[in-house]
């Protein structure tokens, strides 16, 4: 009984934007199919009436006063940069953003130069 | 009209950047227009390593927003991730609120035709601002960081508005409001106040929505409303020939008119939203609670209230007043300063913000007119010591050299003459050297009454009061 | 100092030797950079030596000492890093092809202090890719061997460090532990070993696998050399907003009233960490040193940490839908490696993170960023998060009945390479000892208790309740009081000479 078929490991693969041979597909659908089956134990134990516990501090979120500190001179920003273009980091050029890239949050981020 | 038997149907979702001095979570500047990448740090970078730490200032402004707007502050709230690939976005998730946003419900209230409107809200969460993407030529783009982690409140409505026109005025109530609050300067052009559309139409009766579309780069109240009214007729057109809308993300291009549909490769977002581990909870305490209601200004709804029933203002002076609160404030110095609501509204909007070209500049120290100046000049005239018109001329001279009303009329002795016998005699004498004027008066040409005026007021250099020169003019023609 | 000089010198020893004038730290940082380069190619426990900077930074110490100010609690302690830690100017890479060439313009909390200190770092030490194994296999840079049996793994994900301590390239070393890294290969190396309590030290400046379960800590040859390094690395952090507030124990005061015995203190023995398929030298070694803490005035009590068998499944869900998060970051634009010539931006990021990364660290991406998926999330990360609270409770109420809980850190000892290499699944469960005090945060202490009869160490664990260091360095330094576990070395004639063969 497979969990997991490899069409849906090559739309998470595409998902996390990794680039897998057909070899590494393969591999990676026998691994995590192993891997769902030995999780799914989880589904036996009754948590109804627990918590999530997302953070392992018994404390709030603390918070900082707001001032401004000491930004990143240029070079040091862009020195690790793989591709530079005066004060940019470059990439390929971005076509007719697709949807699935740009969401509404923080609105539409293109400028034309 | 085919749109006509179609209902509207739009919520939005509007992102005010917050005018905090650093970022949401890392100590950059969050100041718009630095040369590009000079404000930022490993943090807003995401770089490996780095951690992001919670600006207090964009709490309390969230706050105060959401008490301001009648939100339930969610005392206990979370930070969420929400994950996307895309080059302004540096560690391929966006630190937001998803689950557990920080105010809940709330509404915005505003007029529209007179009538009073009351959108309600969602929600209004914290989270931060993306990088901005360039493009150039020649198949490269370029990545400017600087707007990486400037904090946002993004407020999200009900799909409670109807018309294009509601929408565009639910975007400058709501720019009122955080420029009251002082949270956010309220800039579209600029980019720190945005908004997106979600839009659909029914049959009207029908209580199911319509398919809907989201419309982005709407970056000015005409563009919001431009681009809703083109999208509401592309929608009924296609819903008339019997088509379906498609569920899209359209671009508004103001140039061209016209919106067009992004490439949509994925079915639907999969943000793969899960509690951000790197933030505890956030508490807001009953004490912080109560110390930004305290601190909240008198809003512009309660102020429009109050200057059109007890000032007596008409609902678009008092529209005009309340768009701004350095305008509102400056006003109720002037009538706090004794002068008469209707008159101080009258010069302000006529006189006053003609010439600032920044109505915000009205809240500024060295303003040249003060208000307690304004209702000097207002009363000087309601009493009678200077003319209307002249009233006028010294307003300008004011504002260029600087002075106070009373001291420009006492120092060139402009005050109007208003003694009776000075005028009376003035007016003898007019009459006298105009016999045939005051013949064709008592004529019947009633109108010459105005020439005769006239001339009384070149006779008394311009000071004389017109009212009373009319007065005894009439008493002496009438014998 | 000769490489022979150094070899087993504690922290104290050189610490005090430096502050008091006895010792000059430029001599010992050469006794420790002769060992690294006669012995460092069979092991490879370093991707990056430094020892230009080392002998500058030794140099400081000594001008500091002479000018009259005070050196620092770690004064001339030559350190390795785990190249996990951030540090500025100096290639920092987690054991990836991703990060080849990385050079930071900021430094980590945790070394920051450690320098301040007047610690001496000699270079980064070798890892599992991104800290994900438990054999330090899954490096980029070639596998770490165990200086007790070149044959045999070092344990990971901190493996280099482990090793050399082992082995005596450095006296102090920094490690990671997030289902295990820091116990585990201490135990396979025959070191001490500490994870201490969540957000008891700063993660400003570590690479993140996965955030809520990353925790910073300190190796050294004994509890004690461990507790000198965690004193100083511990504290809050206003760059870490999980960083606990409370103030740093006086974990070194706590091992020597270790030594005047343990009466009173009760030590909880959870049946559930005696598996079924543990190695019968392991069980023996272990059983042996609950024996000797029972003699120095422990009381054994039974507890009982019901959800267990659970903790490897609630880990495995939860740790790799943070690092498919955590790793999202890693796309050719800002640093790192980026494809040669890609013609779109879907290139770019697709064939970069796929050239990239390691089979690991794809694999656990995968299975993050299934378990996120709208639709699954409830029934696998939703669930983890609530099973992990039941665990957390475990312990809870396993320390109203004991001071600490004692176990061993591995059901096995160190193994083969490629034993496990073929079987994901294999290895994940072998961690099943130790990810619990991950899940709960709460503080654990790893240390030599043994050896098999091939050689291979074999170790305790001494799990705390929260902010609980002292308690296991209390028990710890009685252990070590009583026993010469900790003072075995090595042979350097197993490890020169040797070649790694990759």
């Amino acid at each position: 009984m497979s969990r997991i078929r490899p069409e849906e490991v090559r739309e998470i693969a595409t998902l996390a934007r990794l680039d897998l041979s057909d070899q590494e597909i393969e591999r990676m659908t026998t691994d995590l199919d192993a891997i769902l089956g030995y999780v799914a134990a989880l589904k036996d134990l009754d948590t109804s009436a627990v918590e999530p516990m997302t953070h392992a501090v018994p404390f709030d979120c603390p918070v900082r006063p707001d001032q401004v500190g000491t930004s990143l001179p240029i070079d040091e920003a862009l020195q690790n940069a793989p591709r530079r273009e005066a004060s940019f980091f470059q990439v390929p050029r971005i076509i007719a953003p697709s949807a699935g890239d740009l969401p509404s949050a923080g609105g539409t981020s293109e400028e034309e130069s | 009209m085919s749109a006509d038997k179609y209902e509207v149907v739009i919520g939005l979702e509007v992102h005010a950047q917050l005018s905090t001095q650093s970022k949401i979570f890392s100590w950059s500047s969050a100041a718009f227009g630095a040369d590009p990448n000079t404000h930022t740090d490993p943090v807003c970078l995401g770089l490996p390593g780095t951690l992001p730490v919670l600006n207090a200032a964009a709490v309390e402004s969230a706050v105060r927003l959401g008490l301001a707007a009648g939100c339930k502050i969610r005392q206990r709230c979370r930070f969420s991730r929400k994950h996307y690939f895309y080059p302004d976005l540096p560690k391929g998730f966006q630190i937001s609120q998803f689950d557990e946003p920080i105010c809940d419900g709330g509404a915005i209230t505003f007029r529209l035709h007179g009538e009073r409107r009351s959108v309600r809200l969602v929600r209004i969460h914290l989270e931060e601002d993306a990088g901005k993407n360039l493009h150039a030529a020649a198949g490269v783009s370029f990545v400017d960081y600087n707007r990486a982690g400037v904090p946002l409140c993004e407020i999200v409505s009900e799909p409670d508005i109807r018309s294009a026109e509601e929408a565009s005025e639910y975007v400058r109530a709501v720019r009122a409001l955080v420029r009251y609050l002082g949270i956010c300067d309220g800039n579209m052009e600029e980019g720190s106040l945005r908004c997106d559309a979600n839009v659909s139409l029914r049959l009207r009766g029908e209580t199911k929505y319509g398919t809907k579309t989201e419309l982005k780069n709407m970056n000015s109240f005409k563009n919001v409303r431009d681009a809703i009214e083109s999208e509401v007729k592309r929608q009924a057109a296609l819903l008339d020939r019997g088509e379906r809308v498609v569920q899209e993300t359209r671009l508004w291009d103001a140039a061209r008119g016209m919106s067009a549909a992004m490439r949509s490769k994925e079915q639907a977002h999969d943000y793969r939203y899960f509690p951000e581990p790197d933030l505890p909870p956030l508490v807001v305490s009953d004490s912080e609670l109560a110390k930004a209601r305290a601190s909240l200004p008198e809003l512009p709804e309660d102020r429009f209230a109050r200057y059109t029933t007890s000032s007596g203002l008409s609902p678009q002076d008092a529209g005009v007043l309340i768009a701004d609160k350095e305008v509102a404030g400056y006003f109720d110095a002037t009538v706090a300063a004794g002068a008469p609501p209707k008159r101080a509204a009258n010069w302000l909007i006529n006189e006053v913000l003609a010439r600032v070209d920044d109505p915000r500049k009205l809240g500024a120290a060295d303003i040249a007119i003060a208000p307690v100046a304004l209702a000097e000049l207002i009363a000087l005239i309601d009493s009678g010591k200077i003319s209307g018109k002249l009233g006028k001329d010294i307003f300008a001279r004011m504002w260029t050299e600087r002075r106070r009303a009373g001291e420009i009329v006492a120092a060139e002795g402009l005050a109007q003459v208003s003694d009776t016998g000075a005028i009376e005699e003035a007016c003898r004498k007019v009459v006298a050297a105009n016999p045939d004027v005051v013949e064709r008066y008592r004529a019947g040409n009633a109108k010459l009454i105005g020439f005769l005026v006239g001339a009384v007021m070149k006779e008394t250099g311009g000071k004389a009061n017109p009212k009373t020169v009319n007065e005894i003019l009439q008493r002496l023609l009438a014998n | 100092m000769t490489a022979t000089d150094v070899r087993g010198l504690s922290i104290a020893t050189i610490a005090d030797g430096v502050r008091s004038g006895k010792l000059r730290a430029r001599d010992v940082t050469e006794g420790y950079l002769d060992r690294i380069a006669r012995l460092d190619r069979a092991l490879n426990c370093y991707v990056l030596t430094d020892a230009a900077g080392a002998r500058r930074r030794a140099d400081a110490v000594d001008a500091a000492r002479a000018a009259g100010r005070d050196p620092g609690a770690l004064a001339g302690v030559p350190i390795g890093i785990k190249d996990i830690f951030v540090t500025r100017g100096v290639e920092t890479t987690c054991a990836s092809k991703i990060l080849r060439g990385f050079v930071p313009p900021f430094e980590s909390t945790v070394t920051q202090r450690l320098a301040d200190a007047g610690a001496v770092s000699l270079g980064k030490l070798n890892m599992d890719e991104f800290a994900m194994g438990s054999s330090n296999e899954n490096s980029a840079r070639g596998p770490v061997r165990n200086p007790w049996s070149l044959a045999h793994v070092p344990g990971g994900s901190s493996g280099g460090s482990a090793a050399a301590i082992a082995a005596s390239l450095c006296a102090g070393a920094t490690g990671t532990d997030t289902g295990g890294s820091i116990r585990q290969p201490a135990s396979f190396c025959g070191v001490a070993g500490m994870k201490p309590t969540y957000g008891r030290v700063s993660r400003y400046g570590v690479i993140a696998f996965a955030s809520s379960l990353d925790h910073p800590g300190p190796f050294g040859r004994s509890v004690e050399d461990v507790a000198a390094l965690l004193e100083v690395m511990a504290g809050a952090d206003p760059l870490d907003a999980t960083s606990i507030p409370a103030p740093v124990g006086r974990y070194r005061d706590a091992c020597r009233a270790g030594k005047d015995g343990l009466q009173g203190v009760r030590l909880g023995i959870p049946d559930e960490y005696f598996t079924a398929g543990m190695d019968p030298e392991v069980e023996a070694a272990v059983r042996a040193a609950l024996d000797e803490l029972a003699r120095a005035g422990a009381k054994l009590v039974p507890v009982s940490l019901p959800h267990t068998k659970y903790a490897i499944a609630t880990y495995y869900l939860i740790c790799t839908a943070e690092a498919s998060s955590n790793l999202a970051r890693y796309d050719g634009v800002r640093f790192g490696h980026r494809t040669k010539d890609p013609r779109t931006l879907e290139e770019l990021y697709a064939r970069t993170r796929g050239e990239g990364f390691g089979l690991e660290p794809k694999r656990r991406i995968m299975l993050g960023t299934y378990v996120l998926r709208a639709g699954y999330y409830e029934a696998y990360y939703g669930k983890a998060l609530r099973v992990r609270r039941k665990i957390a409770d475990d312990f809870a109420a396993a320390f109203t009945q004991c001071d600490a809980i004692v176990t061993p850190t591995s059901p096995i000892p160190s193994f083969r390479f490629g034993e496990r290499m073929g079987d994901p699944l294999q290895m994940y469960l072998a961690d099943v000892l130790t990810v619990a005090p991950n899940l709960a945060g709460v503080p654990a202490l790893a240390q030599s208790c043994g050896f098999t009869k091939s050689g291979l160490p074999i170790g305790l664990q001494v799990i705390g309740p929260p902010l609980g260091e002292e308690a296991c360095f209390r028990i710890g330094g009685a252990y070590e009081a009583r026993t010469e576990w900790h003072r075995r070395l090595p042979a350097d004639s197993a490890m020169s000479g040797a070649e790694v063969a990759s």
